[in-house]
């Protein structure tokens, strides 16, 4: 078996849903190759290399691939895919974008979003908001899958040695144009990756009051999340959304700041290691999940937590 | 131009599901039904594209049980003009949803097609992407914006750091996320009115469509639970817990 991993990378680097990506495929077992594909990507396809338990990198550059755009990138990766037992993306928005155009051009279905693997054909998925774990096994020829980052621990990012191979493709549909981008600055730690996540939601009133949970966050080296009811009432950018329908995070640590607790919440945040929430209502149903539960004014107990941490 | 919109029966948002005791799948048994949300989206988009002018004919296609005629019908409540059930009693994976839109769209040649971005039982996000692979059309997934500029469709796409925008030459399809606008309500009267609407079915059979799949679920399991947690009386227990219980800061 050899198991072909999609990297995903910005800004020149390697990002680190990647090396939760080839921990997945290592589980799986078998040669690990990965697909570095983009425009002036030789930096990212050496560092690629270094990556530990990588056998070989594949480096498609080409002006077609600069933005991954998925009509010219999925016809690439059908090419190569041919040679592998298993086609590997992180659960990324460019992952979910790029790989059912794939399996459906290899006549297969996909798995999304995986948080085990059971063995070689069989793995398991959260499904209905991860209300419920389905145990799905594949029959492909070709097993098309994503990952789910927060499932899988990362491999190290430097210790191996793998080879480096061009490929020359150039596919270039000539359907889609990249037109610009519009990216949310912040210093931060980056919410899926962070050690610690501090989420705010409909509670902090307004956009004004997330400064509590800034100053909180800079203090604890946290990421800042929110529910999306926030997002919705305008407090926050939507990239900062954790839920079913924003990003699912995994941290030590989470804590849940004027949040109810709805299922589409917890199904973004539920696998964090602990969980704190402090809401004024007793009912709300975040208690049901949350290690820590703390009944008090946000607006007097995250000054107060900022201070004593 | 003509716009397909392809609406999913699922049960409703609302509802915490309950794994089966036999471990082979979800208790649906008298639980609400609605329409996905994100395809209740994608009916609101293909309507404003029509008051604005740009679209002339809206198409709401189903697959699935004979049921989701309810789900045809507040979409055509909604606004769209006629639906197709695509029947079958099975649960179809994505692949052979894209295979039963494909044949919908070769005979009724849309301009555009708009997909909610996943629907909220199955959590895959793969059927748009696959209707796209399988027709050849470029895809804008995951949009919160869309304009028609000619034979060109201009889509912003959230993206994991941000927003995106792409530009699609027509035809095209589009994956809706949720800031992409605000479903309104049908109105009785518009209730009404959609009893009389076209409703078409047909079968994957009669498309020529195989259901065959690749893939097998084994077992469905509840989640592990969370152990339950305490409350503490003061932030100053709080900070003394997380730093000295649970060691996390």
């Amino acid at each position: 078996m050899t198991i072909l991993v999609i990297a995903e990378h910005e800004n020149g680097a390697v990002a680190p849903a990647t090396l939760n990506t080839v921990a997945a495929a290592a589980k799986v077992g078998g040669d690990v190759h990965v697909l570095v594909s983009g425009q002036g990507v030789g930096g990212v396809a050496e560092a690629a290399a270094k990556i530990a338990g990588v056998a070989k990198v594949l480096v498609a550059d080409n002006a077609a691939y600069a933005h991954q755009l998925p009509e010219n990138v999925a016809p690439l990766i059908v090419e190569l895919a041919k040679g592998y037992s298993h086609v590997l993306a992180p659960a990324t928005t460019n992952g979910k974008n790029i790989l059912p155009r794939v399996a459906a051009l290899l006549d297969v279905d996909q798995i999304s979003e995986i948080i085990s693997v059971e063995s070689a054909d069989t793995f398991k998925r959260p499904i209905y908001a991860g209300n419920a774990i389905a145990t799905v096994q594949s029959s492909a020829a070709i097993k098309v899958i994503t990952v789910r980052t927060t499932g899988f621990d990362p491999v190290a990012a430097e210790g191996g040695s793998a080879s480096v191979e061009t490929v020359a493709s150039a596919h270039d549909a000539g359907k889609s144009k990249f037109v610009g981008e519009e990216l949310a600055k912040s210093d931060r730690p980056e919410l899926t990756a962070a050690k610690i996540v501090v989420s705010g939601g409909r509670g902090m009133g307004n956009g004004d009051n997330f400064k509590h949970l800034y100053a909180l966050a800079d203090k604890l080296g946290a990421a800042v999340g929110a529910s999306r009811a926030a997002v919705d009432a305008g407090f926050v950018p939507n990239d900062m959304q954790v839920g079913q329908t924003g990003k699912i995070v995994a941290p030590q640590l989470y804590i849940a700041v004027g949040i109810s607790g709805a299922i589409q919440h917890l199904a973004g945040m539920k696998d964090s290691k602990v969980i704190v929430a402090i809401n004024k209502d007793e009912e709300a149903p975040i208690f049901q999940v949350a290690d820590y539960g703390l009944v008090a004014d946000l607006f007097e107990a995250v000054p107060e937590l900022e201070k004593l941490v | 131009m003509k716009v397909l919109v392809a609406v999913k029966r699922v049960v409703d948002y609302n509802v915490k599901v309950r794994v089966k005791a036999d471990n082979s799948g979800v208790d649906l048994a008298n639980v609400k039904m609605s329409l996905n949300p994100f395809c209740e989206i994608a009916v609101e988009e293909a309507i404003r594209l029509k008051e604005k002018g740009i679209a002339t004919e809206i198409i709401a296609v189903a697959v699935g049980p004979t049921a989701a005629q309810e789900q045809l019908r507040t979409a055509l409540a909604l606004g769209a003009d006629r639906a197709i059930l695509v029947e079958t009693s099975d649960e179809l994976n994505s692949l052979a949803v894209a295979k039963a839109l494909k044949a919908i769209v070769d005979k009724e040649q849309p301009q555009l097609v708009i997909l909610g971005k996943q629907a909220i039982d199955s959590d895959n996000n793969q059927t748009g992407q696959m209707l796209a692979a399988l027709t050849g059309f470029a895809q804008g997934t995951f949009a919160s914006k869309v304009e028609v500029a000619g034979d060109t469709l201009n889509v912003t796409r959230e993206i994991d750091g941000g927003l995106q925008t792409v530009a699609l030459n027509l035809p095209a399809i589009v994956t809706t996320d949720l800031r992409l606008n605000e479903p309104r309500y049908a109105s009785l009267p518009n209730i009404m009115k959609a009893k009389k609407k076209p409703l078409e079915t047909v079968t994957p059979d009669a498309l020529g469509v195989s259901t065959a799949s690749t893939t097998k679920t084994l077992k469905v399991e509840a989640p592990a639970a969370r152990s339950a947690g305490i409350k503490v009386k003061s932030v100053a227990e709080l900070v003394e817990k997380l730093k000295n219980e649970a060691k996390v800061i």
